[in-house]
């Protein structure tokens, strides 16, 4: 802004004729309005409102004027600016408004392109089955207890009750280790079951002890669709003052409840196994159709054969032959265990029709769990 | 164990009504797994009669032989009659009894007959074979049956053709359910039915005057029971009763005396043996085998014995197995005879039958070594009620005398007491606090009974279990009984209370954060086989000495090719990333999480501590010295691209470096620092390989190795080119993990950024500079990011430019220009003392 003017220039007074400023006004906001885009703005506001435009000029000559005469031009000069101004804002924001509609347009893209640039990985469902038990038992207090899988036969045997005649120790269910003539007495096996982390955790733990007992298990059979040398067991141990069969029980349907919902029980049934006496084997009760496809040929049931129960493995109260042999009590605890094989769980909670392809490894298979199941 | 139920009924009287599915859920819900309820004749629809054959006319123009008969079926066809059958079968003559089908009958497998013309004939009806009426396979004969029956009588009841049969899995602890008897002992328990016992009959006592007997191992053979019969019709067949009751469980008819002897053990649970008497030489010995003696089996093949068998000899020699099966050279001849045996060329008249009880174990051993499962074997490892051979053998007698016209001798041989059972003391309440139930003692006591127990006491019971419950030993046994009789449906549900647990371990946190982080770094995890081989070493190209090689061998692999136990997790990983591709799966990246199995050499011979007691602290240790360190690993393999190509541009092969980051994934959820250094390491590229460390308790210990798979290894083990592997020991990296991560505190003044770049030989590692740099840049550097490598002509030959970006903040103040300029001038001068590096463009 120039100071104020105290010489006088007579002739330039003449520019502040008040019509000469309403028509610089006016030209310019003809100019703001006939721009086109952002660039045409920017052209018309620097020849309009720039140092060398009317206006401009115009303001400058207000302190040449006689003091009289300041005011008034003054306040027309200001007005004039004013509206200017504010037509220039105006414009701007309109044109700006279009090129950012234009310009977003202009970016748009076919969200609908596929972009597996990074392939998903996945755990495998066993692995997620497994610790999905685990965590139901984790939350009401057990442990995860683990062990060895090449373990002594006083582990995998001799401490459940399994004199060393019993058909189980045979080359033809159970994975030897070789002495060094090569034969099956070197007293190491693959464990055949989970059983023997119970016994270690019985050994290690004074009771109560409350465990899970995951883990990879061996037998010899060959693979096929339903067979696998090598399988997930989930074994469970439970060791106290008082424990019954009823409490057994009630631990099963809270399993089959936590894994496939409300409803949902399980059917004991009298059988034998060394290490639990009594002994029995639990079915559940058939997730899918509930039990309602047995008798009714108009519904089958391919997940249980309409046979309306599911073979999950066996169980029982806990020999007391085993508790002497690991230290504890029989007079004063008992206690209940369970085991089955989740291959076989998770081929009929996930519709699974051939074992091959839980073993085999291929990303086809494993990919669609994800991480958690 | 197969139970017609028609020949159950004979046992128990169960109503009419109730069904082969009714009895198999009760038998089930008291214990005994019944597999299948099999309905015979369920898709049978008569008229089905006898009919004796009245005339055969041959008919010669066809192909085959041809017959067209005559057959009277008595008033069956409505007619009174011949029917006019055209037969293709030969074995039958005019005045044979055979079973005509009759038109308007379906057979089994929806076969419906009607009358049609063949072979220029009408046939009325087929004379049926015994594959046609489903009541044998021999061949396609023609069932010829017994004089006896009259034409026109039904041959649907005659036959016995429709029945139900259950079929049982008899489990180690039932042995008595291997018969009708212990079925039948249950089935009425199970119904409340009484039970008519066929084991009770008259026997009578030893007098001496019977076959001589010398048991000479008595421990191994508690009893043993000889009868003889005289005058046996060689010729005598066994009635279609038997033979029906026999086929129904499985075993086939094939002489009056063998059939007896089944169907008595199919009855009573006893096996007997039948010997021909006349071919019997001196009195039957019961001894240990002398090493290296031969006994020829039923079976015709010749056995070489081991001291431990146990035998039945006679002066000449063993002429049976004990318990499992008897010798070719005492067997019953049939009648006509037949030329199995030099020795017999007349049928059997005379008969020798024994009934003996054996040890389980010592049958058990022998049909193990031998590898020969018999019926007879099956039944004494599984514990055979001893005090059943008297009626056993008398129940042979009777049936020879009464169908094969025999005569009973006189002289009657029993031998040996057997042990007779424990008595068990039983809290009355036991089985209340077993189960969780208040059945109460009366309950207990009636059900002890009902099994066979004998009972008595008040509070404290003194049960005696009964001679055919040999598993009734310990208090929880008989709990069982009471459980299973009330019915497990019964048990009510509770939940016990555990104590206040902690959750999972910081290894199971850590191996589940493990598995979660490489799965969200796109690798997909696998679960391998741990079974290898030598040719798994080869092909990874392990030297000779590799410690890897020293692996856990197996006695009895299911391949003879994978004998060992995998050191390493990659061979399984490795074939697992060949199958997929091989499958079509390009782009692969696995992972896995398991043991191996690492033998040192010094493991001792485990002990079999007593299991009468707890193991003492020195046994447990010597047990867990026994084993191989198992420890846990996690490795990935790579191969294809680690990021394909797509419409945003060019794909990214996998390579080294994302094995070296893969361990660094698991290195952080581990929270240790890997310190990675170039290293040379089967089955890794020499140039491409990383040596993995982390620092614990003050050392530098390795942990893995890391990088591009060796171009030789790629070829032997056909995997994709350029295939990448890490493999990690997660115990050492959980070892090495700092405890909770230090929560940083956050300078909020600006950042100043410093770039520099350094040309080194190629020979220095990038960790070294960048090592060099932090060390001198002191604690005003906040972080280092090497930004490129470049290698051009203009830095000279075997340089290489490192760019780095420092970035400089204070927590106090904002820096100045000459504050950060310094600070970089440290860490460069740093880098330059301790790599020969020259600061790039000076």
């Amino acid at each position: 802004m120039s100071a104020p003017n105290k010489s006088y220039d007579p002739v330039e007074v003449e520019a502040l004729k008040p019509h000469e400023i309403d028509e610089a006004r006016d030209a310019a906001l003809a100019a703001f309005a006939a721009a086109a885009d952002l660039e045409a703005l920017r052209e018309a506001k620097i020849a309009h409102t720039g140092d060398r435009s009317p206006l401009a000029l115009a303001n400058r000559e207000i302190g040449a004027l006689p003091p009289q005469a300041r005011a008034a031009a003054g306040k027309r000069v200001g007005q004039a600016r004013g509206a200017v101004n504010k037509a220039f804002a105006a414009r701007q924001a309109e044109l700006e408004t279009e090129r950012d509609e234009r310009v977003l347009v202009e970016e748009a893209v076919d969200v609908t392109l596929p972009y597996d640039r990074r392939p998903a990985g996945a755990r495998h469902p066993l692995t997620t089955l497994s610790e999905r038990i685990e965590d139901i038992f984790v939350a009401m207090g057990y442990e995860v207890a683990e062990g060895p899988e090449l373990e002594a036969e006083w582990f995998n045997f001799d401490a459940l009750n399994l004199d060393p005649d019993h058909p189980a120790r045979s080359t033809h269910d159970t994975f030897f280790v070789a002495d060094e003539q090569g034969s099956p007495d070197s007293g190491l096996v693959l464990r055949t079951h989970t059983s023997p982390v119970q016994v270690r955790s019985l050994l290690s733990r004074k009771p109560p002890v409350y465990v899970i007992c995951p883990g990879r298990t061996y037998r010899t059979d060959e693979l096929d669709a339903t067979h696998t040398p090598v399988f997930g067991q989930v074994e469970l141990l439970a060791v106290d003052e008082g424990l019954t069969m009823a409490d057994l029980k009630g631990t099963l349907d809270h399993m089959v409840q936590s894994l496939f919902g409300a409803g949902m029980r399980t059917r004991l049934r009298p059988n034998y196994f060394p290490f639990t006496e009594p002994s029995a084997e639990m079915d559940m009760v058939c997730f899918r159709c509930r039990g309602e496809s047995v008798g009714d040929p108009d519904r089958p049931c391919r997940t249980c054969s309409s046979e309306g129960w599911i073979e999950l493995g066996g169980c029982g109260v806990v020999n007391p032959r085993v508790l002497v042999a690991c230290g504890v009590d029989p007079e004063r605890y008992s206690g209940f265990a369970f085991g089955f094989g989740i291959e076989r769980l998770l081929m009929f909670r996930h519709g699974v029709t051939d074992m091959r392809d839980i073993i085999e490894g291929d990303v086809r298979f494993t990919r669609p769990f994800g991480s958690e199941i | 164990m197969r139970v017609p139920l028609s020949w159950l009924r004979e046992y128990v009287d169960l109503p009419a009504e109730v069904g082969g599915r009714e009895v198999a859920t009760r038998l089930i819900a008291a214990g005994l797994e019944v597999e299948l309820v099999e309905r015979l004749g369920a898709d049978l629809t008569g008229p089905l009669v006898v009919g004796q054959v009245l005339a055969i006319e041959e008919l010669t123009e066809f192909k085959k032989p041809i017959r067209y008969c005559q057959v009277d079926v008595g008033e069956a066809n409505g007619t009174g009659q011949p029917q006019n059958i055209v037969c293709g079968a030969r074995n039958f003559a005019v005045g044979d009894k055979v079973v005509v089908v009759l038109p308007g009958a379906v057979l089994p497998g929806g076969f419906k007959i009607s009358a049609r013309k063949t072979y220029g004939h009408l046939s009325e009806g087929m004379i049926c074979s015994t594959r046609e009426l489903g009541v044998g396979d021999d061949h396609d004969g023609i069932l010829v049956l017994p004089p006896e029956h009259e034409a026109g009588t039904d041959a649907i009841a005659l036959l016995e053709l429709l029945d139900e049969v259950l079929d049982i899995a008899v489990t180690t602890d039932r042995g008595y359910c291997l018969s009708m008897r212990g079925v039948a002992r249950e089935a009425a328990t199970a119904f409340g039915l009484p039970l008519r016992d066929p084991a009770l009959l008259d026997v009578p006592a030893a007098d001496g005057a019977g076959y001589p007997v010398r048991i000479e191992d008595e421990a191994a053979c508690d009893r043993f029971v000889a009868r003889t019969v005289t005058g046996v019709r060689p010729d005598a067949r066994s009635p279609i009763w038997l033979q029906r009751r026999l086929q129904k469980s499985g075993l086939r008819p094939i002489s009056l005396p063998v059939d007896i002897t089944n169907y008595v053990m199919l009855e009573l649970g006893q096996p007997l043996h039948a010997y021909d008497h006349s071919r019997l030489a001196g009195p039957i010995v019961v001894r240990r085998a002398a090493a290296g003696e031969r006994l020829t089996t039923l079976d015709n093949v010749g056995r070489t014995l081991h001291g431990d068998d146990l035998v039945i000899a006679d002066d000449r020699g063993p002429i049976g197995l004990a318990g499992v099966m008897g010798g070719a050279e005492t067997e019953i001849a049939d009648a006509p005879p037949v030329e199995r045996s030099p020795l017999a060329p007349e049928g059997t008249t005379d008969i020798v039958i024994e009934a003996a009880h054996f040890d389980p174990v010592t049958v058990a051993r022998a049909a193990r070594r031998h590898r020969l499962g018999s019926e007879a074997a099956r039944r004494f490892e599984r514990g055979v009620d001893p005090q059943a051979a008297g009626a056993a053998a008398q129940r042979a007698v009777d049936l020879l005398v009464l169908l094969g016209g025999g005569t009973a001798g006189a002289g009657v041989t029993d031998l040996g007491t057997p042990a007779p059972p424990a008595t068990v003391e039983l809290r009355a309440d036991h089985p209340d606090r077993v189960a969780g139930v208040a059945y109460g003692r009366e309950v207990v006591v009636r059900r002890l009974q009902e099994v066979g127990c004998t009972v008595t006491g008040t509070d404290l019971l003194a049960v005696t279990a009964p001679s055919w419950r040999p598993d009734l030993t310990d208090p929880n046994d008989l709990a069982e009984e009471v459980l299973r009789l009330e019915g497990y449906e019964a048990l009510p549900a509770t939940l016990p209370r555990p104590p206040a647990g902690r959750g999972l371990t910081e290894g199971q946190r850590l191996r589940r954060r493990v598995g979660r982080a490489l799965a969200g770094a796109g690798y997909v995890e696998t679960l391998n086989y741990p079974f290898v081989g030598e040719k798994s070493w080869d092909g990874l190209g392990l030297p000779a000495d590799d410690p890897r090689r020293q692996a856990v061998r197996l006695a009895n692999p299911l391949s003879e090719e994978e004998p060992l136990l995998r050191t390493t997790l990659l061979p399984g990983l490795l074939d697992a990333l060949r199958r997929n591709h091989g499958r079509g799966s390009q782009d692969l990246a696995l992972f896995e999480t398991g043991l191996v199995f690492r033998p040192t050499g010094r493991e001792t011979a485990p002990v079999r501590p007593p299991v009468t007691r707890r193991p003492t602290d020195e046994e447990i240790a010597a047990l867990d010295a026994s084993l191989p360190p198992q420890p846990r690993r996690v490795a990935v393999v790579l191969a294809g691209a680690r990021e394909p190509a797509g419409w945003w541009g060019s794909g990214r092969p996998a390579e080294w470096a994302d094995a070296i980051e893969a361990a660094r994934v698991v290195a952080r959820e581990a929270g240790v620092e890997l310190i990675v250094e170039r290293d040379q390491h089967a089955p890794w590229h020499p140039g491409r390989c990383a040596a993995l460390r982390v620092r614990l308790d003050g050392e530098r210990r390795l942990v893995g190795h890391a990088g591009e798979l060796h171009p030789r290894v790629v070829k032997a083990l056909g995997l994709p080119e350029r295939a990448c592997a890490m493999e990690l020991d997660l115990d050492v990296l959980q070892a090495a993990g700092g405890g909770p991560v230090a929560g940083p505190a956050i300078s909020t003044f600006p950042v100043a950024t410093q770039d520099v770049a350094l040309v080194v030989d190629n020979a220095v590692p990038a960790a070294e500079v960048e090592a060099a740099l932090r060390a001198g840049a002191g604690e005003l550097l906040e972080s280092v990011r090497l930004f490129d490598v470049f290698t051009g002509e203009q830095l000279g030959a075997g340089r290489k430019s490192l760019a780095y970006a420092l970035r400089f903040r204070a927590t106090d103040r904002t820096l100045t220009a000459d504050e950060a300029t310094a600070a970089r001038e440290a860490a460069v001068a740093t880098a330059i003392s301790r790599t020969g590096a020259t600061l790039r463009g000076a």
